[in-house]
């Protein structure tokens, strides 16, 4: 175990509404949240050694230096991260490698986006074909191959991830990942933070448009506006601060990044997999914590077909038996591992460097017990996942305070 | 006939289309883009191997929503060519969960994707249901 100044805590942290917000900008957004998690923590940018900011749809751009311009130019380092869906979970582990290196002992992390109103994010245009034939690229392609060599859409890759599972082990259904979005779109009504609120029945969820078989329009990640931010602390600073500090707390019991290691076809058909698999085995060992533990888990479910692996990948059931783990009810809030008790992508929405900060704050809520009307009674352990394909995958384990 | 290229250069075209990959010498690892080194084994010597023209579809997707200009529905899939898993559209085939299924059998077959303004063919690939 690691000693006490090896320990990093979340010491505050807060996101915003998910959804549309047509009068804020992306630094009005990132704002909210850091000053939220800055007040939330009980400290201020001065007490901040290092931001990780997270963007995707514009990482050109230094954004968090333009949220120090409004909140506060300290003169402290700034890492402006962009990996995919996994750009929050790497903001902040920018800000947790930062404070256990020793660098500093409190960083700050955030993710934001401007998506609402976004359509398909890849494969969603596409250059006009040459006049003449022209070999270019790493394929020698003459023309677009997205839609003529298989698909490069989000909701086309995702379906079949979930697809090739069932092929394996057997199981799945149009139906059974329906009831998945089914599940996600009900936990969503307890959450006032989330883009949407509204329960959708099985026969709505089916028979809505559809994206890319078997994925319906509500059974893909709702693109919106969101930020989410967080504080990190170590755990010899934490002793110094007050006692209401250091009991709403939440401990990092494990940060981990992994990208997919080579495997055949892995360059073909992204391999969402491995690398997950491989984050979660290294989360609960550097945690000490076992899947059974866990009172409640965020898991990335860009797509319902995603969410089905996941299961799987995380272990929190047995390998090949996620299809009956769901039907068992385990993933719904009342069940034995709630899973995506926030709404999930699919519900809450998906402002993607917001995602893997959010999916921390709902974690740290209930390990709090602020998780107010669907608070999980008694939440101890808690674990985050987040995957952007290229791919990079982020899992946090997060622990309740014993002070 | 008119002049014919291929959508990829992993596409030969001729008597018998094939695709060929890149093959580490060292480690036997395959892949369809330009390399810089194997990214299983770090290796820098490729041969070029022929793809099996047959298959069964690994992973499908039906897409409805695309891009602008991509005739939609159509399904994509993964198929494993003997061994080596390669991304394409089941061509010749009803897109509905009805015609496509896991497993199924499949082979390699091309289509005139376009004609440019020399009059040149653009030649793609596809899979479509074997004995079908």
């Amino acid at each position: 175990m690691a000693s006490a100044s090896e320990e990093l805590w979340i010491l505050g942290i807060h996101m915003t509404k998910f959804g549309k917000h047509p009068d804020k900008d992306l630094v009005d957004l990132a704002s909210e949240a850091v000053r939220g998690a800055l007040a939330d923590g009980g400290v201020t940018m001065k007490d901040i050694g290092i931001i990780g900011a997270g963007n995707l749809m514009m990482a050109m751009a230094p954004t968090g230096q333009m949220v120090q311009k409004q909140l506060g130019q300290t003169g402290i380092p700034v890492y402006n991260v962009s990996n995919a869906c996994a750009t929050g979970a790497t903001a902040l582990r920018v800000a947790c490698m930062a404070v256990k290196a020793g660098e500093t002992d409190m960083g700050l992390a955030f993710g934001v986006e401007k998506l609402a109103g976004a359509g398909l994010l890849a494969g969603g245009a596409r250059s006009a074909d040459s006049n003449t034939w022209t070999p270019h690229g790493r394929y020698g392609a003459v023309a677009a191959v997205d839609g003529r060599i298989g698909t490069e859409t989000m909701p086309g890759v995702f379906a079949q991830i979930g697809m090739e599972y069932g092929h394996k082990y057997g199981g799945t259904s149009f139906e059974l990942f329906a009831k998945i979005s089914e599940k996600n779109h009900s936990h969503s009504t307890l959450n006032p933070l989330a883009a949407y609120t509204k329960k959708m029945s099985l026969d709505e969820i089916m028979g809505d448009v559809m994206i890319a078989y078997p994925n319906t329009r509500p059974m893909c990640s709702a693109n919106c506006d969101g930020a989410a931010a967080a504080v990190v602390v170590s755990g010899a600073k934490l002793k110094t601060l007050s006692l209401e500090q250091q009991k709403r707390a939440v401990k990092i019991s494990a940060s981990i990044l992994t990208t997919d290691p080579w495997e055949e076809a892995c360059q073909i058909l992204p391999n969402v997999n491995t690398l997950t698999r491989n984050a979660a085995a290294q989360a609960y060992e550097q945690s000490g914590v076992s899947p059974a533990d866990l009172n409640l888990v965020e898991l990335h479910d860009c797509f319902a077909t995603a969410e089905l692996v996941h299961y799987d990948n995380l272990m929190l059931c047995e390998e090949g038996g996620a299809a009956d783990f769901f039907n068992s009810g385990a993933t719904w809030r009342d069940g034995t591992t709630p899973v995506n008790v926030s709404g999930g992508l699919e519900s809450k929405g998906h402002p993607i460097a917001a995602t893997g900060i959010a999916n921390i704050w709902e974690v740290a809520q209930h390990l709090r017990g602020e998780g107010g009307d669907r608070q999980i009674e008694g939440a101890k352990v808690g674990l985050t996942h987040v995957i952007g394909l290229g791919s990079a995958c982020g899992v946090h384990i997060l622990e309740k305070s014993a002070a | 006939m008119a002049q014919q290229i291929p959508l990829v250069d992993y596409l030969v075209l001729g008597e018998h289309p094939h695709l060929v990959a890149n093959e580490c010498t060292s480690c036997g690892a395959r892949f369809f883009d330009r390399r810089n080194a194997c990214a299983h084994c770090e290796s820098t010597e490729f041969t070029t191997a022929d793809v099996a023209t047959t298959g069964e579809v690994r992973a499908y997707t039906i897409v409805s929503f695309a891009a602008p200009g991509i005739p939609v529905p159509f399904v994509a899939a993964v198929v494993d060519c003997e061994g080596t898993s390669v991304r394409g559209n089941l061509i010749n085939v009803d897109p509905d969960p009805e015609h496509v299924s896991m497993g199924m059998k499949v082979r390699l077959a091309t289509q005139v994707i376009g004609t440019d303004d020399e009059g040149t063919e653009a030649v793609g690939f596809g899979f479509e249901p074997l004995g079908g």
